[in-house]
């Protein structure tokens, strides 16, 4: 089949406005579509990352305590109780006192150096205290060395900063700091002034926050053994029997509070499980992913109506001419072949002006929201929908078209 | 004399057309119904996405204090030192020692210092169980400074905060709760085992983006329940319920000894009514650091920052990007959406090409003509504005899907936004048809007749 384009270039010299309006069009959503893309796929992949929890089965009571004026000794014992009361429950796996928890959207972490002198520091890592339960309780996996010993947890109250002499890290803050693989043994200081001997690895475990500026220092966390004694209340993280979750849930806060009613567990938020925490804690990504997702969809929806409405218009506007085209010998294909044709040439120009713009918004974006940069992929992307959508929407007017019957020629319009 | 009365009579004659081709622009759009029904509701879609993104963007990226934004002041002196402070800027709180400092200097005409508290309310009366209260510790300047309203009494005096008092000012909802929201000034209260008074009850006050409190809220948190004397939160040894943040190596392991470390956890504010204030503040804060390197305290040069209300949100970044970002593409999406109207326009009045030539040549000029495709295009708009304002109204209930909750609840579809979204869609789709109606005046009467 032979097409010619100069007829057609021809043709579109004498409906600029027009033109020009399809291709501005394309151009504009290639832009925002694969941009879209972009932050939909970002957004995505930041939804699926693991937190090294067993999540299907941990849950999380955030425990206030009423009495303000205890000691640490008093909080000890009460918590000591308290973990003793939940591990006794039939339907409860396991429970750990903490400071914070994966993915709780932000806490505690602290800067690591190689030497106490050194005032650069060499990385940064989320900061999880627990007793000798905490790896189970968590489901976490011990990949290397060993868990923490009862007699090593230490006590630590409001006021202190405490640093164990031992801890259990994630893999990745052990490869940062120990890139040869020998991280066992090895020590490290984290706002200490003595050292943490690296006993235990774990992999993975996910820091508290979710926020950008953490990012650099993905999965890289380190635990400490020690019940966090703080006067205003404390995180128990507590495993169910596997299928047992909902029982475990409503049993746990009714066995604290059959230890003391001196304390305040939200009856909003106060147990919650992983599902929720999760859900909560990438509210803003999953939210980014659907608007743009809405976007793009109805973006693509109304630049395809656009063109079959044009193309409509075009194909109203010539149906003598094309009736004349038919008389004189030209196949109902080559019809066909002249609108999907025109429609590529269009389409072709605004995506190469649609690919500028679509570069031109990311490094924006990159610039003004320390957003990454766009891999071409999305642009190869967007560039091969469009160009289909492109044909796909000329398709019904240009059929309509290739069916004008060659005795239009003879009628007035 | 005369022209009064032929201007009125051209004024009606005006208005009559105007309704002869608001009539004509309703009958076209039920002529290509396809054609109408795809340019209304690009202009609905693409009007209702701004919309929606722009009541978020709207609510917080407000000013939260509009009338004092100017006159408030945060003061930051770096601690912390070049190799550890952030980039070069100071710490974004004061450490106790700091803080103390700059309080007791009283150089400004107001001041406060404050830090969140977590406290909780004993059981007492009909409650068996303790209730959860957050607040923060503030110093008596607070409220003048913020303009708290009181609903009861007031806030506290100087005076009370030199004698450590046991003041506390309460929301109206834990007034609600707890006294049924009766006047309960001079009342006692028990809070976390200790004995308080209440002398003020606060209006319903909770400025947003909180601006007072960047340092441990992104700016969008439930009102505060509870605000007591700064000196008696330090007397009790409360510990900031809020973000603290230290440098270096850490050992503290009593009160006193965290008083004294690097750490940050309080926020200072003063009031400045002039730039000669201003700048006499400045020069204390400048000569205050210069004075701690001279002690020995800071080894370096003096790195101190006063930024007011509107500076600091913005060095805080208190507007989400997610809030940004969706409202340019949602605004792209809209002129995308333009643009196919445009196209769509000039497809429906081209049409229309032989009907023009007739008019023309039967005598209504150009302008007649432009007049009558910009009011159909205006028809078209303002069926587009309502289909937007449908939509709006469903995004912004169902926007909590899209932004936090906290945010989310912020977005309103109030008078303003309802107009705005009529007058937008109506002046965006008559702009987008200038061209078209254009190109539709200038048809040539004698060649459209030629031809049919």
């Amino acid at each position: 089949m032979h097409i010619q384009i100069r007829p057609i270039l021809t043709a579109l010299r004498r409906h600029k406005a027009g033109t020009l309006l399809i291709a501005l069009q394309i151009a504009l959503t290639l832009a925002i579509v694969c941009n879209a893309l972009f932050i939909i796929h970002q957004r995505l992949a930041n939804l699926s990352a693991a937190s090294g929890v067993d999540e299907a089965n941990v849950f999380v009571v955030a425990n206030m305590w009423a009495d303000l004026g205890q000691s640490t000794e008093q909080i000890d014992a009460q918590v000591r109780a308290d973990l003793l009361a939940l591990r006794q429950l039939p339907a409860v796996r396991e429970a750990t006192p903490a400071s914070g928890y994966p993915l709780r959207g932000g806490g505690w972490d602290n800067f690591i150096t190689m030497t106490p002198e050194q005032t650069t520091p060499t990385t940064d890592a989320a900061v999880y205290t627990g007793d000798e339960h905490f790896i189970d309780a968590l489901g976490l996996k011990l990949v290397a060395g060993r868990h923490f010993r009862p007699d090593e947890v230490m006590v630590m109250g409001t006021q202190q900063a405490i640093t164990p002499p031992t801890a259990i890290v994630s893999k990745a803050l052990a490869d940062r700091l120990f890139p040869d693989g020998d991280a066992l043994g090895k020590s490290f200081y984290a706002m200490g002034a003595t050292p943490s001997t690296i006993v235990g690895i774990v992999d993975p475990l996910h820091r508290q926050g979710v926020d950008q500026w953490s990012n650099t220092y993905a999965g890289q966390a380190l635990i400490w053994p020690m019940r966090a004694d703080d006067a205003r209340g404390i995180y128990y993280i507590v495993r169910a029997r596997p299928g047992q979750l909902a029982d475990a849930m409503r049993e746990a806060p009714k066995a604290l509070f059959a230890q003391s009613r001196l304390r305040i567990i939200d009856p909003k938020d106060g147990v919650q499980d992983y599902a929720t925490i999760r859900h909560k804690v990438y509210d803003r990504d999953r939210g980014m992913a659907i608007l743009m997702g809405i976007i793009c969809t109805v973006l693509l929806a109304i630049t395809a109506a656009g063109i079959v409405g044009l193309t409509s218009f075009w194909v109203g506007q010539r149906r003598k001419q094309i009736g004349v085209r038919r008389a004189l010998g030209a196949r109902q294909r080559d019809i066909l072949a002249y609108f999907l044709t025109e429609n590529f040439l269009i389409s072709t120009t605004g995506v190469v002006l649609g690919t500028v713009l679509a570069i031109a918004f990311n490094l924006w974006t990159v610039t003004r929201f320390e957003m990454s940069h766009m891999s071409m992929a999305y642009v190869g992307i967007g560039v091969v929908v469009l160009l289909l959508l492109g044909q796909g929407a000329v398709l019904a007017p240009a059929l309509r078209a290739s069916r004008v019957s060659p005795v239009e020629a003879t009628r007035s319009v | 004399m005369n022209e009064a009365p032929r201007q009125r009579g051209d004024n009606r004659r005006d208005l009559r057309m105007f309704g002869h081709y608001f009539q004509l622009g309703l009958l076209s759009l039920r002529r290509n119904p396809a054609l109408t029904a795809l340019m209304v509701m690009a202009i609905g879609f693409g009007v209702a996405a701004s919309m929606i993104t722009y009541s978020v963007f709207r609510a917080v990226s407000g000013n939260p204090i509009p009338g004092k934004s100017a006159r408030l002041f945060t003061p930051q002196v770096d601690g912390w030192g070049p190799q550890q402070n952030l980039k070069g800027e100071p710490a974004e709180a004061l450490g106790y020692t700091d803080a103390m400092a700059l309080m007791r200097a009283r150089v400004a005409k107001r001041q406060t210092l404050l830090y969140p508290v977590q406290l909780s309310v004993m059981p007492g009366g009909n409650r068996d169980l303790p209730l959860n209260a957050n607040g923060y510790a503030v110093t008596a300047d607070f409220f003048t400074m913020f303009e708290v309203p009181f609903r009861y009494g007031s806030g506290w005096g100087a005076q009370d905060d030199d004698a450590r008092a046991g003041d506390v000012v309460i929301s109206s909802e834990l007034n609600q709760k707890l006294f049924g929201g009766a006047d309960s000034v001079g009342r006692a209260l028990s809070l976390g085992g200790h004995d308080y008074r209440v002398v003020g009850v606060a209006s319903h006050w909770n400025p947003r983006p909180r601006f007072y409190d960047l340092f441990s809220t992104s700016g969008f948190a439930d009102e505060p329940d509870i605000y007591m004397v700064f000196n008696r939160a330090l007397d009790l040894r409360m510990r900031t319920a809020g973000r603290n943040s230290c440098r270096g190596s850490l050992a503290y392991t009593t009160w006193q000894g965290y008083l004294q470390s690097n750490c940050v956890w309080i926020t200072p504010w003063v009031e400045l009514a002039n730039p000669a204030e201003v700048a006499s503040y400045r020069s204390f804060l400048a000569n205050y650091a210069a004075d701690q390197q001279r002690a020995g305290r800071f080894g370096w040069a003096a790195n101190v920052r006063l930024r007011d209300v509107t500076q600091w949100l913005d060095y805080e970044h208190v507007v989400p990007p997610e809030s940004r970002i969706a409202l340019v593409v949602a605004l792209g999406f809209f002129l995308i959406c333009l643009v196919n109207t445009i196209g769509l326009l000039l497809a429906k009045f081209m049409r229309r090409a032989g009907e023009i030539g007739v008019r023309r040549a039967l005598g209504a000029t150009r302008g007649e003509i432009y007049t009558q495709y910009l009011v159909e295009a205006g028809t078209v708009g303002l069926a587009g504005g309502l289909l937007g304002l449908l939509l709006t109204a469903l995004g912004v209930s169902g926007v909590g899907i899209l932004f936090q909750p906290e945010i989310a609840r912020l977005a309103q579809l109030d008078v303003s936004l309802v107009g705005l979204t009529l007058v937008v869609a109506v002046v965006a789709t008559v702009l987008a048809a200038f061209y078209p109606a254009w190109r539709a005046a200038h048809v040539q009467p004698a060649w459209q007749l030629k031809s049919s």
